[in-house]
């Protein structure tokens, strides 16, 4: 049985009067892959955004519930450490428009890190486990703004994991992305479970069959809130959904 | 209802695997019933018929394998393509025996049968009977019909072993007949395999509409 990470007990959230997640029930294991998918408008990146409370930056937001990271309570915590714990990539690569390794380093020196080789270290191992560290080595003070969108997408994670996360949250990490840096970021997601608890959000079935071992399929109801439908390891759902609507979208009947 | 080429698609192939099923479930029955009323034209169209099957199975693999390709199929699309093509190879080697009876037919030739065929002929209406009910309740994804057709080949196998007595008596009688009762065995021994295949279709049924893998053997 895996350790659980992340758990949502009857966690709903609340845009004003609109309920955009209903009571979500969720286990996510601890270093495995868990992807959620609905389609557009199901709450999916609400979800994903509530482990690390990014959604309170949005006003009139309001939750019920409870969501725990290592069985602690996450609203409770500082939310600065939450995130530091909890970290983030995006669909776009967002890079600062600093060099490669103030990027990496940004993190670590708002947390405290003041020792330049430390930093040193920090760079090299976050652009190592991100897969870049190869392509980048010799060009760290160059601007990260010059590389690529499928390096700039990686180089958001190193800066995502500079931080020693326990979580990692992608949202539609490799949407923006070639086929080509699509299977770097697939493969290095892979190899980043070992260290951490990864959950992502993707619109791509395919990709959400191939990388994740768990799968979390949403769906709105007639209130238009974001249910989980189905929650199982991704194997049993792409072969055998148990629920008719998780067929139904997965198949490619609606959605 | 959305993806409509590829809705089309999965039809085209439960339409192919249909028109399959009926060359096969004839190439049986006419297999059998050359055998008894010694027509060798009927027993040599059987086996050309044969190549028929191979092709259109060959077909049926080339569209599940563009359709995996090109449509990623996932859940019950998946495990129905996947049923089509073990189907498939069922009914192919169905098919072979057929041929394989058709075949026997041949050699015999005009030679007097040494008994009629009363045994042979029940396994193979039996065996022809579960193929069909077990291929409609794939048509129909009826998983409880397909539990329920395995309990028919008691009957095959009990008819197999009475028609192995007998032919043992008539060798033992009369050792000259020893080369048609050896072809005969292989006739009724084609049979209980028919009945075998039928079961394993009907373990493709099931998993089909439910994902459960059974083993009714």
């Amino acid at each position: 049985m895996d350790q659980i990470r992340l758990k949502t007990l009857d966690y709903s959230l609340f845009y004003g009067e609109f309920r955009a997640l209903n009571r979500i029930n969720l286990e996510i294991p601890s270093n495995r892959i868990t992807a959620f998918i609905g389609p557009s408008g199901c709450g999916k990146s609400t979800l994903l955004r509530s482990f690390n409370r990014m959604n309170e930056l949005i006003p009139g937001v309001r939750t019920e519930g409870s969501v725990q990271l290592d069985g602690g309570d996450i609203f409770r915590e500082d939310v600065v450490s939450l995130r530091k714990r909890v970290g983030m990539v995006f669909q776009k690569p967002n890079p600062f428009p600093k060099s490669i390794f103030d990027n990496v380093a940004y993190g670590p020196r708002i947390h405290g890190v003041r020792n330049r080789s430390r930093l040193a270290e920090i760079a090299e191992e976050s652009l190592s486990r991100a897969a870049l560290w190869d392509e980048v080595k010799d060009q760290l003070h160059k601007s990260a703004m010059a590389l690529s969108g499928g390096q700039q997408q990686r180089l958001c994670i190193a800066r995502a994991i500079a931080v020693k996360p326990e979580v990692i949250l992608m949202d539609e990490p490799a949407s923006a992305l070639d086929p080509v840096a699509t299977v770097k970021i697939e493969e290095l997601m892979n190899s980043l479970k070992k260290n951490y608890t990864i959950v992502i959000v993707t619109h791509n079935m395919q990709q959400a069959a191939r990388v994740s071992d768990f799968t979390a399929f949403l769906l709105t109801d007639e209130n238009r809130a974001g249910n989980v439908i189905e929650f199982g390891p991704t194997d049993r759902i792409f072969t055998s959904p148990t629920d008719r609507r998780t067929e139904d979208y997965i198949t490619g009947r609606f959605g | 209802m959305g993806r409509k080429q590829y809705q089309q698609d999965l039809q085209e192939l439960k339409a192919r695997m249909t028109s399959m099923a009926e060359i096969v479930r004839k190439n049986l029955r006419d297999s059998v019933r050359c055998l008894e009323s010694r027509d060798m034209e009927g027993a040599d169209l059987v086996i050309r018929s044969d190549e028929q099957v191979n092709h259109v199975c060959w077909d049926i693999e080339e569209h599940c394998i563009r359709l995996i390709a090109t449509q990623q199929p996932v859940a019950g699309d998946l495990r129905f393509i996947f049923s089509v093509l073990q189907i498939t190879n069922e009914m192919e080697r169905i098919g072979d025996y057929a041929k394989g009876i058709a075949r026997i037919s041949r050699k015999i030739g005009n030679e007097p049968l040494v008994k009629p065929l009363v045994d042979i002929s029940r396994m193979a209406d039996i065996a022809s009977c579960m193929l069909e009910d077990a291929l409609k309740a794939f048509y129909e994804n009826d998983g409880r019909t397909a539990a329920e057709i395995p309990a028919r080949d008691i009957q095959i196998d009990m008819l197999f072993r009475q028609v192995h007595r007998e032919l043992l008596t008539f060798v033992m009688e009369q050792p000259a007949n020893m080369e048609q009762c050896i072809l005969l065995e292989w006739v009724a021994h084609n049979l209980e395999r028919v009945g075998d295949r039928a079961i394993n279709i009907c373990e493709r049924v099931l998993f089909t509409v439910t994902g459960e893998v059974v083993d009714f053997n």
